[in-house]
Order: C-alpha cells, then structure tokens, then sequence
C-alpha cells in the first residue's frame, strides 16, 4: 500500500483520463495524496461550448474545476504551484527544481506520479516530467521513491516499451467519469462519451485500466 | 463570451483610443494539432501585456470578423475573431473560435494588465 504519493502534473485535468481511477483507488486504501499542479492551464482552447470562459476568466473557471476533480477523486491536498501554461520548458531551472524539490523534502512520498519525459507530447508535459526525474535522480539511489509515469506519443512504446504497471479501475469509475466531467470547460460529452450513451461495458472498455511506466534511473 | 455584435464592439474601439492600454494578442493551433493529425503544423503566437496606444481602430467583415488598429508607428491586425465578452464596459476582450469551439485567436485590450 501506498503512503503518501505525489503527483505533478502541468495542467488540470492531465490527471483526468490517466490517472483519476488509480488516485481514487490509493486514496481507498488509506493513501493520502497531494497533487502539485504547475500551472492553471490558462492558455488552453477549450472554453466550452459555447464558450462559457474567455482567456480573461479562464484561470479562475478552471481552478475551480480542478477542485472539483481533487474532490471527485478523494485527493486531500492540493498544490498550486502558480506557473505560467505553456511556460514550463523555459522556466528557470533551479526555481522549478527547487519547488519541487521543497515538495518532496516535506511529504517523503513512497510513489510520485508524473510524465514521461521526451513522450508525453505537450512541451508542458515534457518539461513537468523532466523536471521530476532531475530533482529525484539528484536523490541518493535509496532514498528515491517509485516513479510511475504516463505517456502516449506517436510511438513511444518504440522507445521505452510497453507499460510495466496495470491498474484494474473499474471498481472507482464513478470516481473517474466525475473527475472528467469536473473539467467542463476542457472535456465536452461527445468528447468523453461519443454521439451514443456508451454501455457500462464499453466505459469499463474505455477507461476501466490504467497503465504507467516505472522510471529507471 | 456571446457572438459578436460588430456596433458594440466599435463603440469599445471608440472608447479605448488615444489612451495607453495592455494588449493580449494570441494566434493558435493548439499544442496537440500534429499528434492528432501529422499533417499539421503547430504554431502558436502570443503577446501578454504589452503597452499600446492606437488613434484610430475599425471592426470590419461579415464574421468571422477582423479588427485593426492603428497606432503611432504600426498597427494591431487580427483575423478570425467571432465572440466578445457583452459584460466588459472598460475592457475588450475578443476571441475566436472554430467549429469545434476551440479558440484559435484572441485579442484583448484594457487599461490595466491583464
């Protein structure tokens, strides 16, 4: 079982689709989890449909939904971190290190969460997780803890191979589809679900297992 | 942000010329346009608060519509832009947004930062 964990990711809602069941199912079994957000994804696209945000609000509309995801899912601790979207791979190195850092120096979590970087495509993305594995390869080897990552570039299991870590989430997919649904200024319906209601088989099809990467140093 | 009445947004115009302003200008195609289709080309542009000042400014077109602005030595052009938000009486703030929803450009001009 998982003590403490911590997840950094750049955006809210990148927890939603790949990792919200794995959350929801830690936290089920006594975890407790802080979710280092980095940025307020405040240069995203979506603004509903239609648009019910606008560059000016959408700050504000999507702190919101992030709170309402971290709820959805059970995560006690929520981090934001105040970085600017899209800013990340040309932030100074030493201040975002240091913040993350300063994280897991105060929580000694037993599993961080984040992407692969090099294969998670958003440059946001890349440079969040890079930033990761920099501060934990600087860890000394038995102090580090478990890195799980996501990833899902064009053919990234041509580099770094398949998943090494399953997680069966069917039994928190209320947890799920509600920590999707929180970000509804980013997900529409016919996004999320298709034209058609999907059955409870094709949900557990869809989004009934998570997959992640164990980093190796 | 509702579609644009071209009237108001002029009257804005108006209303913020001849005085100093932060702008917000943005074109975009999104960070995931060539993971969803290779044949794109991603491309992104903004500009956050920078200080303008324009004399003379116009809405034009049937919409989507176009903006310009005519400052001292240059001018502000945007093309695209189909929503405003019809609350803001100090502010315009504009966007674009294709048939997905998505907003592909922005432009925003007020007296205090943004």
């Amino acid at each position: 079982m998982e003590q403490q964990i911590l997840v950094v990711l750049p955006h809210p809602d990148d927890e939603a689709f790949g990792l919200s069941g794995t959350l929801a199912m830690h936290v089920h079994n006594g975890a407790r989890v802080t979710y280092a957000c980095l940025t307020l994804g405040e240069m995203g696209r979506n603004m509903g449909i239609p648009p019910f945000a606008s560059r000016v609000t959408l700050p504000a509309v999507r702190k919101a939904e992030l709170e309402s995801s971290c709820r959805a899912i059970g995560i006690q601790d929520l981090r934001l971190l105040g970085f600017h979207d899209k800013t990340i791979e040309f932030e100074d190195q030493e201040l975002l290190d240091s913040r993350i850092r300063e994280l897991i120096e105060e929580l000694s979590p037993t599993l961080v969460v984040t992407f692969y970087p090099g294969y998670s495509v958003h440059p946001d993305h890349d440079a969040c997780g890079a930033a990761v594995i920099r501060v934990i390869s600087q860890m000394p080897a038995e102090e580090r803890p478990t890195v799980h990552c996501l990833a899902f570039s064009r053919n990234h299991e041509e580099a770094i191979g398949r998943p090494d870590v399953h997680y069966d989430v069917r039994a928190f997919l209320k947890h799920k589809l509600a920590s999707i649904q929180s970000h509804r200024s980013q997900f529409q319906a016919a996004e999320l679900l298709g034209k058609n209601e999907l059955t409870q088989q094709e949900i557990e099809a869809r989004f009934g297992t998570e997959h992640f990467w164990t980093y190796r140093f | 942000m509702q579609l644009i009445q071209p009237s108001k947004v002029q009257q804005l115009i108006e209303k913020l010329k001849d005085q100093d302003l932060y702008v917000h200008i943005e074109q975009t195609t999104g960070a995931y346009a060539a993971h969803f289709d290779s044949s794109k080309h991603p491309a992104a542009s903004f500009l956050t608060n920078a200080r303008i000042r324009y004399s003379h400014g116009a809405i034009s077109g049937n919409g989507p519509f176009r903006v310009g602005l005519k400052m001292a030595h240059g001018w502000v052009y945007s093309e695209g832009l189909t929503h405003y938000e019809d609350t803001e009486t100090e502010r315009l703030i504009m966007a674009g947004h294709d048939s997905q929803g998505k907003l592909i450009v922005a432009l925003q001009l007020s007296p205090e930062p943004f």
